[in-house]
């Protein structure tokens, strides 16, 4: 799936009304695959209560039933023709996780976001693959979603913690995300929208994709990016900073004291032949010009340091 | 999840990629008997731990003298090898594989694994084989040959010539030409459909006889992956396991030790390492990484206060969770009734922050429990490291 394709199409609607979000905004339609599960009908409420338009919910065999008055179909091409929904949250167990993305992708959803934790990575290595040049873009798995604050919750983060403002956050991590909000909107500063891009190691959007999103977005002034320790998502996204982001940007990476070749939690977030550590990302971030924070308790003092507040 | 040496290559008979004649002893009343149905000029008997690293400790014996494998099987069951990737403790030895020796022409390196970068399974191939291929790729990264493979389409004649011509196997041996090319594309079916994470041979060999011959073995598997696969489940070796790690797992729990005394619970992977990350910045060093899992709940927080406790490096304990749907008040419930059950005769640190934190503090604080409460990260690591004394 292809972003630059994808955000035109998402800014359309947005525009007519003045909303300059990336990715979601509150006329964003959802639809919630797995509603009738326990997580699923959960966090629709929870997404539902925080103003998101969840509009539908998919599972299998249950159409007709009503979600807190969320209507149920069968498949997502059926709540695309009758709902109009342009967005999925997907809650679907991992067995069946990769059939419920590309069905997804294949009723003609643009967004897609994906929860689902413990995707077996051939899955994705296939989904990604059949992905590939198709108009639309897949989030996570392995995250907590999206969220444009007071406009949409699509995911599930403690909205609360949540204050409207000027940063963009991204990152790999859940709860560390959740840390680094709070201290955003304790000091003041607040959030334009903050991605959930997931701890898996084949996923559908990194950091290089959401980083120009914010670029271009006017309300953000200064971008959050948490990593953590695995892969060269880091690495890459320190070169594109390099050569496109002039927004201020604010690092932390997770995982400077974790040990070589062991699994940190998420499947992604391991120290493999030496490489992936989380010294060699912050060196080649600095290099970038990003303001790397050592503390993770220091994330939101930096930020405010960077916008001369 | 790892595997032994000799299930990795039971794999690879499966899927058609060439081993030594071999079985697993674990007596040397079944080394000797293995040797007698082996007949062959030279016996390689191979320790089974999950490291590399074998030969160097002495974990590797080489012998032509059939009488003689039934000392070598017992000189290495139960003796504990020390090697670069097992720490300083080792790994003991409760099972070998003996088999036939090989006469030994080339040595190449191969591996498939997904590249990160592209999402594609990816070969790696080197004419440098028996040595780590970290070092080559630091020190002659033009011996190193990569090949991916579209998953849409699998593997493709092509893909393998590609690598065999790209290493020079036309002018080694040319022979062994359309053998290699069948070897990767067993090797890619083995990878997909077992849900492999990595599968390498190193050294591949060819022999005099001019065959191909994987001589050693190492797969691990994607954890995800396991659910569709019993007998990959059935390899699984406990002894190779922290025991600590075993009892996390069986609670749900996703538990590393690590050698610090600063014992750490925490909701969230990427916070759980923040947390050691903070530890360490403060002045000690965390004794392990825990991730309690979005949903703590009283259950969870108990398991996890006994399994730090096991611990007899733990000299203090920080719970930092960050309540998101977890409500910090049910967390503290928790630690309330764990502690009651648990004896926690350590210095204790609980920072709770997010849904309903100041209900969950204040509950701690009236408890009557001996433990400190702090509202921000850097302070409470500051806390536990005070009352535990810096290390570094």
């Amino acid at each position: 799936m292809n972003g630059e394709q994808l955000s035109p199409k998402m800014g359309r609607r947005g525009r007519k009304e003045g909303i300059v979000s990336i990715l979601v905004n509150k006329n964003t339609r959802v639809v919630v695959q797995g509603i009738t599960g326990k997580e699923g009908s959960f966090h629709a409420i929870q997404c539902k209560a925080y103003g998101t338009k969840v509009v539908a919910g998919v599972t299998p065999g249950k159409a007709g039933q009503e979600v807190e008055g969320i209507p149920v179909f069968n498949t997502v091409a059926d709540a695309v023709k009758k709902t109009e929904c342009d967005t999925s949250l997907i809650f679907v167990p991992p067995p069946f996780c990769a059939d419920a993305i590309l069905e997804a992708a294949d009723a003609g959803i643009k967004l897609v976001i994906c929860i689902t934790e413990g995707i077996p990575v051939n899955d994705m290595v296939k989904v990604k693959r059949a992905l590939r040049g198709r108009d639309g873009r897949l989030i996570g798995p392995n995250c907590p979603g999206v969220i444009t604050v007071d406009e949409a919750k699509i995911g599930i983060m403690p909205g609360f913690i949540h204050k409207k403002g000027v940063v963009g956050v991204v990152s790999r991590s859940g709860t560390l995300t959740y840390e680094a909000v709070h201290q955003l909107s304790t000091l003041g500063l607040g959030e334009t929208t903050c991605v959930g891009i997931g701890g898996d190691p084949v996923n559908g959007t990194g950091f290089v994709d959401v980083l120009p999103l914010f670029e271009k977005d006017p309300e953000t002034q200064a971008i959050v990016m948490i990593g953590e320790i695995g892969g060269d998502a880091e690495e890459k996204a320190a070169e594109f900073i390099k050569n496109n982001i002039k927004k201020p940007v604010i690092s932390f990476i997770a995982g400077i004291t974790a040990p070589p070749g062991r699994r940190m939690g998420h499947a992604g977030a391991i120290i493999s032949g030496g490489k992936g550590t989380a010294a060699e990302k912050m060196k080649t971030l600095e290099a970038a010009g990003v303001k790397v924070v050592k503390n993770p308790a220091e994330i939101g003092a930096a930020v405010k340091q960077a916008l001369g507040r | 999840m790892n595997v032994h040496e000799f299930q990795a290559k039971s794999l690879f008979a499966q899927f058609g990629v060439p081993v030594p004649r071999g079985k697993e002893i674990t007596s040397p009343d079944a080394a000797t008997a293995w040797a007698n149905e082996l007949n062959t000029p030279v016996f390689v008997v191979k320790a089974q731990i999950h490291a590399g690293g074998r030969g160097k400790a002495g974990g590797v014996k080489i012998t032509k003298d059939k009488a003689a494998v039934a000392g070598l099987a017992k000189e290495l069951i139960g003796k504990t090898l020390v090697t670069h990737q097992t720490g300083p403790k080792g790994r003991r030895v409760h099972r070998l594989l003996m088999e036939e020796g090989a006469n030994i022409a080339k040595e190449l390196y191969l591996s498939i694994l997904v590249d990160r970068d592209t999402g594609w399974p990816t070969f790696i191939a080197s004419t440098e084989g028996g040595m780590e291929i970290e070092e080559v790729a630091a020190h002659t990264p033009e011996k190193i040959v990569k090949e991916a493979i579209d998953p849409a389409v699998g593997f493709q004649g092509h893909n393998g010539r590609n690598v065999a011509f790209a290493l020079g196997l036309q002018s080694i041996e040319p022979t062994v030409m359309n053998p290699f090319v069948k070897l990767l594309e067993n090797l890619y079916r083995l990878f997909m459909e077992k849900n492999a994470a990595l599968v390498e041979i190193n050294p591949l060999i060819i022999t005099k006889e001019k065959t191909l011959v994987a001589l050693d073995g190492k797969v691990s598997f994607d954890d995800n992956g396991l659910f569709k696969h019993e007998d990959v489940q059935k390899m699984r070796d406990l002894n190779e396991e922290e025991p600590l790690e075993i009892e996390a797992t069986a609670n749900n729990l996703n538990y590393v030790k690590l050698d610090g005394n600063i014992g750490c619970m925490v909701n969230g992977a990427g916070l759980a390492m923040a947390t050691m990350d903070v530890i360490k910045l403060a002045g000690s060093e965390p004794a392990n990484f825990l991730d309690v899992g979005g949903g703590a709940t009283k259950e969870t927080v108990a398991a996890g206060f006994r399994i730090l406790l096991k611990d007899p490096n733990v000299k203090g304990i920080f719970i930092n969770i960050f309540g998101g749907i977890v409500r910090c008040e049910r967390i503290a419930h928790g630690v309330i009734e764990a502690a009651k059950e648990v004896k926690i005769s350590v210095p204790l640190v609980v920072r709770l922050q997010g849904t309903n934190a100041e209900e969950g503090r204040k509950l701690l604080a009236e408890s009557g429990l001996r433990l400190e409460v702090a509202n921000d990260l850097w302070e409470a690591a500051q806390k536990i490291v005070r009352l535990t004394g810096k290390t570094a």
